[in-house]
């Protein structure tokens, strides 16, 4: 029975990467993307332009405009002439927020008199805009408190000191690399299983296939095993990148992520070979795999934190296997987190991986009929 | 060749018939066209939110003088955290690692309102999990108002003197900054790169995979007919599913639709010229279905999530990421789409983007004819 199944792999890992093209397009675009979009993925805004209204041209909106020009979110203030104008900055994106200054803005300042400032954003880009709103308040509150006139009573700054764990330069690129490596694998894991039964099929190959020795078993084994070896090979290219070319640390157990990753790519291999018995053709299997594969991602908690979801999608997402293994990867490269927890975590992919492959196979064995 | 024009149309006409009943007759494309965008638009109308609610923190307390009472008091009141009390950052550590907490803040032992006066604070400490800096700023900028907020109600009452800029602020557009409102004119951008690029990448290999392309070639049709007529009828089959997401964006989730169908419609066709075009390009180039989808995925899906400013501001990204983004056609639909549904017609800005849409499809189409061209010779 093993020289049956071990030819069986063979010749599933053949039927992927005899394509030299096929070879090529595994390995080298995730790592474009792993490039292209750890970079890309970010909630900061940086470079914003700004347009400023200014009928002062008094001292303090001179000293406000120094600030914001020296701060460093901000890359060019465009002085508008008139409302018409800058309503067109705006309507037109060249800019996302405006600053109107009233004529009496650095009089009302020097007299002691609350003066008036306006800030326009544009809310078709509201978490952008609303980003920006805080570091304009920033820059503002901070020439108010300079502005109050010596020898007044000053309001005390009580000072916030943040403290990043894990990652103490807040860098994007520890987050999102570690994140990237398991929604990749889950893109291509997914893709290349759905492929498998439904590429035979439309090939006739099936039906060989099922005239041979093999048991139905063997051949979901077979199934199975290759794309877990391709998937564990792709993850370590990643890890390898990972840590070598993006330089994130490695807090935790190596030996724990691969553990917890067999269980992983089991879940959605499962998954793949289910799509992969339903469709009839290759077209089917790859447009089912994208009907699983894009909730998956907007229900792990990658782009958007899962506490933000409403209450009654919440318990969607516990059918998630990368909602889990985000965790486990994030915390054995970040936090070095324990193996108790990976066991947690580890527990939830094992069961979908029983569910998802139980299912496959009994679709299997029904359809072969 | 003297073929009459009625010949060529009635052949083009047998084309689009033949693709037609390909699209209806399998249910992948209907699956693909109307299903995945209805999930799609259920997923950022309800489910996926940028706007933060309520992060678990940790707030410790290392000695309850009145300042520090009523500071808490005040984190308490905070609609942006649910807080839970301590007093010993300790308490709160597993919690921060397991990600049960998000944050732990700290008020130290040597806290007290009458240091106000003095003009020196003990600073508050707040710590984040750097894992997830999205919800580590906010966590902290958060923290900085309720902060700033109790301050200068503290402030007001030891007789401290008020800030003296008044801020107005206001949100153009989108005043309530509901997240929905800008993620769903972005989804229905992805919704047509799945139907423009995918499904037609999809099923144009398809027919150089069985060979029912050579099949094709073989006909008096041209290349440019060929293209022609296996693109139209998922130009149509798109703007259908963009037509069903608009109906279901204004009617159920209730976005607002300000500027006109007209725009609307031309930035939609725009848009679908290179995303059609990138489909065929991928299929002629690769002809084989599992190659075309990896790089429709690659090439076109991701892009158009990540690359086009619908989650993440291209401003923000370093500048060799802001060039790749250039190519991608996506960013040219979704701010005008935004707009279109946002804020009304901004023709200058649309015409600018239907443009460069349209100049990134002429190519597209150029190269793909190209492609296919070469190989019946």
């Amino acid at each position: 029975m093993w020289g049956r199944l071990k030819a069986l792999i063979v010749k599933e890992l053949l039927a992927v990467l005899r394509d030299p093209r096929a070879r090529i397009i595994l390995i080298g675009p995730p790592i474009i993307q792993l490039v292209v979009f750890s970079y890309a993925v970010t909630l900061e805004v940086k470079n914003v332009d700004i347009a400023v209204l200014d009928r002062d041209h008094g001292a303090w909106s001179q000293e406000l405009l120094q600030r914001i020009a020296g701060a460093p979110s901000f890359r060019a203030i465009v002085p508008v002439a008139t409302p018409a104008a800058l309503r067109q900055a705006i309507d037109r994106e060249e800019v996302l927020a405006a600053i109107q200054l009233g004529p009496s803005f650095s009089r009302d300042i020097a007299a002691g008199r609350p003066a008036e400032l306006q800030i326009i954003l544009d809310g078709r880009r509201s978490n952008a805009a609303q980003i920006v709103a805080g570091y304009l308040n920033r820059i503002v509150t901070g020439l108010a408190a300079d502005a109050a006139r010596p020898g007044a009573h000053r309001a005390a700054a009580t000072t916030l000191v943040p403290r990043d764990w894990f990652n103490p330069n807040r860098d994007y690129v520890w987050y999102t690399v570690p994140n990237l490596i398991a929604v990749i694998a889950l893109l291509i894991g997914l893709i290349v299983t759905a492929l498998s039964i439904a590429r035979e099929r439309e090939l006739g190959t099936f039906d060989q296939l099922m005239v041979s020795p093999l048991r139905t078993h063997e051949i979901l084994l077979g199934k199975l095993v290759a794309p877990l070896l391709i998937g564990i090979v792709l993850i370590t290219v990643y890890v390898l990148a990972a840590l070598f070319v993006f330089g994130v640390p490695l807090r935790g157990s190596l030996l724990l992520l691969y553990g917890s990753a067999v269980f992983y790519l089991a879940a959605l291999v499962g998954l793949g070979l289910f799509i992969s018995s339903l469709a009839a053709t290759q077209q089917q299997a790859i447009l089912g795999a994208f009907l699983f594969m894009v909730p998956a991602i907007l229900l792990s908690g990658f782009a958007t934190p899962i506490n933000n979801m409403p209450g009654w999608l919440q318990p969607a997402t516990l059918f998630d296997p990368l909602r889990y293994f985000l965790v486990i990867v994030n915390g054995v490269f970040l936090k070095g987190l324990e193996p108790g927890e990976i066991l947690a975590n580890t527990l939830p992919l094992a069961l979908i991986a029983l569910v998802t492959l139980s299912a496959a196979a009994w679709l299997f064995r029904t359809r072969m009929e | 060749m003297s073929v009459g024009r009625q010949d060529r149309l009635r052949r083009f006409a047998a084309l689009v018939t033949k693709e037609t009943y390909q699209i209806v007759r399998d249910p992948s494309s209907i699956l693909i066209a109307l299903v995945l965008p209805l999930i799609l638009l259920f997923l950022f109308g309800y489910g996926v939110s940028l706007d933060a609610t309520r992060t678990k923190i940790g707030l410790v307390i290392e000695a309850p003088t009145p300042a520090a009472r009523t500071l808490a008091a005040s984190f308490q009141a905070s609609r942006y955290f649910d807080v839970r009390l301590g007093r010993d950052r300790r308490q709160f550590t597993d919690d921060l690692v397991r990600g049960a907490v998000k944050g732990i803040v700290v008020i130290p032992a040597n806290f007290a309102a009458d240091q106000m006066k003095h003009g020196a604070v003990s600073p508050i400490q707040v710590i984040v999990d750097g894992t997830d800096p999205n919800t580590a700023s906010f966590v902290e900028n958060d923290a900085q108002g309720v902060l700033a907020s109790w301050a200068r109600i503290e402030g007001a009452d030891t007789g401290a003197q008020r800030p003296g800029i008044e801020i107005e602020q206001r949100f153009w557009f989108n005043p309530q900054l509901t997240s929905r409102f800008f993620l769903v004119p972005g989804s229905i951008a992805i919704v047509m790169t799945l139907v423009g690029t995918m499904l037609t990448a999809l099923v144009v290999a398809r027919e150089w995979e069985r060979g029912t392309m050579e099949a094709m070639m073989a006909t008096p049709v041209t290349a440019a007919e060929l293209l022609a007529g296996k693109v139209l009828p998922y130009f149509v089959l798109a703007l259908l599913s963009m037509t069903l997401c608009v109906l279901i964006a204004v009617f159920a989730f209730g976005v607002p639709f300000r500027g006109s169908v007209v725009a609307l419609y031309a930035l939609a066709a725009a848009f679908l010229v290179p995303a059609l075009g990138q489909g065929m390009l991928i299929s002629a180039a690769t002809k084989n279905q599992f190659l075309a989808s990896q790089l429709a995925l690659i090439s076109a899906f991701l892009p158009a999530f990540l690359l086009s400013g619908f989650l993440f501001e291209i401003g923000s990204m370093p500048k060799i990421i802001q060039w790749i983004s250039v190519i991608v056609p996506a960013r040219y639909l979704i701010p005008s789409l935004q707009s279109v549904f946002l804020a009304g017609d901004i023709w200058p800005m649309f015409l600018r983007d239907i443009a460069v849409m349209l100049f990134e499809g002429a190519i597209l189409f150029a190269i793909a004819a190209r492609n296919t061209r070469k190989r019946i010779a």
